[in-house]
């Protein structure tokens, strides 16, 4: 049986860990590399890097910081922040990503997500979508960390994106994240019973009942969290074996 | 003693190459390369074919590059060198890839790659994530893996072989999806074992030990 996986999310700058609470007061919180291969070790079923700064100036550190994480975590390690075109996404996987995620430029361009799924396979691009509620069912997306809004449907843009050849779905609720309130269970049910890929949801874990939640109420595949795990407050393996005492699939070896 | 890992340009070599590397290391299994070169390939005590993408395309790509496919089929065929098929290297071992359009495969473990279509039509496709490795029959790649381990697949398509006796393990996705095939000196995985931690560096580990 498929088990549901747990994904800690390191937000990168500039080649270190940081975490941002709702996008603003960054905390530096060290090595990524080093914090990886400890989640490696912890049992994590994948690792995210987020590079919040990505720029094309600045792009070689991420390179670097995914080439050293590649040799050392033999783990799937996602990529997102600043991907633009099927170059970016090829370089990040030579150095060793297994899959890279799409943010602002799917939604400026979605025919960028088909381009990079013909060349590389739906299997490694995923397209990262964060949302805000603007009314009762209804989420709009936002680009730029949030800041500026699209007029698009997210749950329309999901389906737009799986057509175009998108392999998983990364969801966060900006309304929610940061908060430690739990994920936007109905923004992220609504988009995982729209689409046939997977949905990873993000944004707003506070406790282990909320990751539970995220896939018995919200229907997703696989649950992101970063500062539940970067400051302690649980261990992955705490969390997997909270969520299997709910009756939820999970890897626990 | 030397393995060679085939870059035909499809996916991520490193992470491959630094798996199959530390593994040689601490079974004292000699030198990895990854290359193109047909000559190479010729020299290899063990080949790797790992593969990303679709068949069509993976196909295509290996037969752009002269001279590669001949020295495959020479050392694993005619040589009989111990060979590891990965994802799309994997299913290319299959007589027939019916992924967007009919592709011949190698022929070398008769079957064909079919989409997945769970019975349960909730679960998603692609089939993502972790999954536990179900035993079919015991096998020198195998040595210290279990029924229950867990492995991690990403794929939409699955090898479905004619001879069950081919397949070594499965695991369960609303129906069998075949794990890991093996015949004579030839095994293939549709997991990455370079993704799945202890699990998969066992398997190569035990692979690159293998005297077929």
């Amino acid at each position: 049986m498929l088990k549901t996986r747990i994904i800690p999310c390191l937000d990168v700058a500039d080649g270190r860990v940081v975490k941002g609470v709702n996008f603003v007061n960054l905390v530096d919180a060290g090595d990524p590399v080093e914090a990886a291969k400890a989640y490696d070790a912890a049992g994590a079923d994948e690792i995210c890097f987020l590079d919040i700064h990505a720029t094309h100036e600045n792009r070689g550190t991420m390179y670097d910081v995914v080439q050293r994480t590649a040799e050392a975590c033999f783990v799937p390690l996602t990529v997102g922040g600043g991907v633009r075109s099927h170059e970016d996404v090829r370089k990040l996987l030579l150095a060793g990503a297994d899959k890279v995620s799409f943010n602002s430029a799917a939604v400026a361009d979605p025919d960028v997500v088909a381009d990079a799924a013909t060349r590389f396979g739906s299997q490694c691009i995923v397209v990262a979508i964060d949302a805000k509620t603007v009314a009762p069912g209804r989420w709009e997306i936002f680009t730029h960390g949030g800041r500026r809004p699209t007029g698009i449907d997210a749950v329309e843009f999901a389906r737009l994106v799986e057509r175009k050849g998108a392999g998983e779905i990364l969801l966060t609720s900006m309304d929610r994240d940061g908060t430690r309130a739990g994920f936007n269970i109905p923004l992220t049910r609504a988009v995982a019973d729209a689409v046939e890929i997977p949905v990873v949801a993000s944004g707003g874990v506070g406790t282990l009942d909320h990751l539970v939640e995220g896939v018995t109420q919200g229907h997703a595949s696989a649950v992101l969290a970063a500062s539940i795990f970067h400051f302690g407050d649980y261990t992955i393996r705490q969390a997997k074996e909270h969520m299997a005492a709910a009756g939820i699939p999970m890897r626990l070896e | 003693m030397l393995t060679a890992i085939i870059d035909y340009e499809s996916g991520n070599l490193h992470s491959a190459e630094k798996a199959f590397q530390k593994m040689a290391a601490e079974r004292d299994a000699g030198d990895v390369v990854v290359t193109a070169d047909p000559e190479v390939v010729l020299k290899a005590d063990r080949v790797v074919l790992p593969g990303d993408g679709a068949f069509p395309a993976c196909r295509d790509a290996l037969d752009s590059i002269e001279g590669l496919f001949d020295a495959l089929e020479e050392v694993v065929m005619v040589r009989a060198r111990p060979f590891l098929g990965i994802c799309v290297g994997m299913q290319m071992l299959a007589t027939w890839g019916r992924e967007y359009e009919d592709t011949a495969g190698f022929g070398w473990i008769p079957g064909e790659v079919v989409r997945i279509t769970p019975a349960d039509p909730s679960l998603k496709v692609p089939h993502m994530g972790w999954n536990d490795l179900v035993i079919d029959r015991p096998h020198p790649v195998l040595d210290g893996i279990r029924t229950g381990d867990h492995a991690y697949f990403v794929h939409s398509y699955h090898f479905r072989v004619d001879e069950l006796s081919d397949r070594l393990a499965h695991v369960d996705y609303g129906g069998d999806i075949t794990a890991i095939v093996g015949r004579d000196n030839i095994v293939g995985t549709q997991f990455h074992p370079e993704k799945s931690q202890r699990t998969g560096l066992r398997l190569i580990g035990n692979f690159l030990a293998w005297q077929p």
